[in-house]
């Protein structure tokens, strides 16, 4: 400014209090309509899960908790839940792939709110928390346990917790220390000698262990953002205040986000997520498999035993809507995977379902780019951002941490 | 002439930015017929469709009531329903795959499992047979 003439310094004054003035800038009542149902408040309640009798016991949240932190539910007593799913990182691992055991083909997910989604893992191969919790644990890449092994470390360490909250335990002697449908072939081979009363025991226990697990993943909540602030004070119609206030930059990401850049037809809602699945021509990882993602999992969650429909559900068969009304052979679930929340997202990178794109800038490229999906149909249909316009969007996600 | 030619090319492709342009903010058409009863695409029936619940929320599993009559403003008791639907603008189907649970009364059917996970212009199809014929009806809606 030092030496700057009146004339240049009255203009760049004037543009100055432009920009402020965009700050508070008034939204039209379309605007507002769609800034409105982004805001936190707009979550309801948690629904009940008529699957999980237990999904909202405090004591049942309290054992799920213990379980999730203890790594003796592994085959080497070196990996628990929260290995990956990192409490101090928003219950996720900043990895592109998860590692357990061993390295999986996808990207560990958040945990806040998840129990607000219908489908679980990114492909949407479980239909609750509970049946989801099941598979890390006797996954060989990850906890790579078995399921008489956890009904036995149940005895020892969680007996008074677990009859607490499900009742006695199943008499375990007798029973071979390691043995499961899924596991190494020795456990396999051990389990076909079980005989069938003591398998369903068995799959009491272990269904019960994902009960808790899922009822302590309810009480892992969203916190208010910037965002909800800004988002609420627009709503009232009051001057967004103190870090409430937005820059003209995050108002004008904003502006994008629920106008031409379209992010909110699938980022809706208060968890910025339709909690559904996509096509997006995310680029396949090397070395992996090709990924069909949801084209592949709607047989899984038919088929597995857990579901809202089998013999450890505490559903009523009618009560199991989400499978009962569940789209089963549609060309657009190829490749498709679910709409993550946006909530916490820009620290939270690398992105997409095996972090395949490392930045918030290169998912905006990316969906400026719309490239062809390696399988399937993507939906992207190019929006062409300016720099200005993608730093806009970049500073609006960060608004959500 | 090379001049007018250029011009010409020129007026093309900005005409084809346009049209992708307003394909790509897509409001609805502002035509767009929104009536809840009307004749069927054959004429066969009278077809009228209501949420069960107003307003309808976008994310929650829902249900329409579907009431099929004749033109002649008698009930159709034995018909079967067929349920599709999608966003036209968008080129995808229904995120869910909803299911007529049956007649229950008057001509009148419980469709289940209705799920609208975005906001904007939605269809919903339905195919309807009874001895009377087979035919279908289409709606529209705005969320």
């Amino acid at each position: 400014m030092i030496g700057m003439r009146p004339l240049p310094l009255l203009i760049v004054l004037l543009m100055a209090l432009a920009l402020q003035a965009c700050s508070r800038e008034d939204f039209s009542e379309d605007e507002k309509a769609l800034i409105g149902q982004l805001r936190l408040s707009q979550l309801g309640p948690l629904k009940p899960d008529p699957s999980n009798a237990v999904a909202d016991d405090p004591r049942a949240a309290a054992f799920g908790e213990a379980l999730f932190f203890d790594t003796g539910f592994s085959v080497d007593g070196t990996v628990s839940c929260a290995t990956c799913h990192l409490p101090e990182r928003q219950f996720q691992d900043d990895r592109p792939l998860a590692r357990g055991i061993g390295t999986t083909d996808r990207r560990t997910m958040p945990l806040a709110g998840a129990s607000h989604g219908q489908w679980f893992f990114w492909d949407g191969r479980k239909d609750s928390l509970w049946a989801q919790a099941l598979g890390p644990m006797e996954d060989a890449r990850e906890h790579a346990g078995n399921r008489v092994a956890f009904a036995h470390r149940v005895e020892r360490a969680y007996r008074d917790e677990y009859e607490a909250v499900f009742g006695p335990l199943p008499v375990l002697s007798g029973l071979p220390d390691e043995a499961s449908p899924l596991g190494t072939a020795a456990q396999q081979e051990a389990w076909d000698r079980i005989g069938d009363d003591r398998k369903t025991e068995i799959d009491i226990v272990f269904s019960n262990l994902g009960k808790a697990l899922a009822a302590f993943q309810r009480t892992i909540v969203h916190e208010e953002t910037r965002f909800d602030r800004f988002a609420e004070a627009v709503i009232a119609g009051r001057r967004p205040e103190g870090d409430a206030e937005f820059n003209s930059l995050e108002v004008e990401g904003l502006k994008l986000f629920i106008g031409k850049a379209n992010c909110i037809d699938c980022h809706n809602g208060p968890r910025f997520t339709d909690e559904f699945f996509h096509n997006t021509g995310v680029p396949a990882v090397a070395g992996l498999a090709g990924d069909r993602g949801r084209a592949q999992a709607v047989e899984q969650v038919l088929a597995d035993p857990f579901n809202c429909m089998g013999p450890y559900s505490d559903a009523k068969e009618e009560e199991c809507e989400e499978l009962r009304f569940m789209v089963r052979d549609s060309p657009e679930m190829e490749g498709a995977f679910k709409t993550p929340s946006l909530r916490g997202a820009a620290n939270r990178l690398p992105y997409m379902h095996a972090g395949q794109i490392a930045t918030l800038e290169d998912v905006i490229d990316h969906y400026s780019a719309a490239p062809a999906a390696p399988g399937g149909q993507s939906e992207l249909r190019g929006v062409i951002f300016t720099d200005r316009g993608r730093a806009a969007l970049v500073a609006l996600l960060k608004t959500l941490d | 002439m090379r001049k007018w030619l250029l011009a010409g090319v020129v007026l093309a492709a900005l005409a084809v930015v346009v049209v992708v342009a307003v394909r790509m903010l897509m409001p609805p058409p502002d035509d767009l017929d929104l009536a809840r009863s009307k004749p069927s695409d054959g004429g066969t029936y009278v077809v009228s469709v209501e949420p069960e619940a107003e307003p309808v929320e976008r994310g929650e599993l829902h249900a329409w009531i579907v009431t099929v009559a004749l033109p002649d403003g008698s009930a159709v008791a034995d018909a079967e329903l067929t349920v599709d639907g999608g966003m036209p603008q968008h080129g995808h189907g229904l995120p869910t795959a909803p299911a007529s649970a049956g007649h229950i009364g008057d001509g009148r059917y419980r469709v289940e499992g209705v799920r609208f996970n975005m906001g904007g212009w939605w269809v919903l199809k339905f195919g309807i047979s009874s001895p009377a014929g087979d035919d279908t009806a289409e709606f529209n809606l705005v969320l």
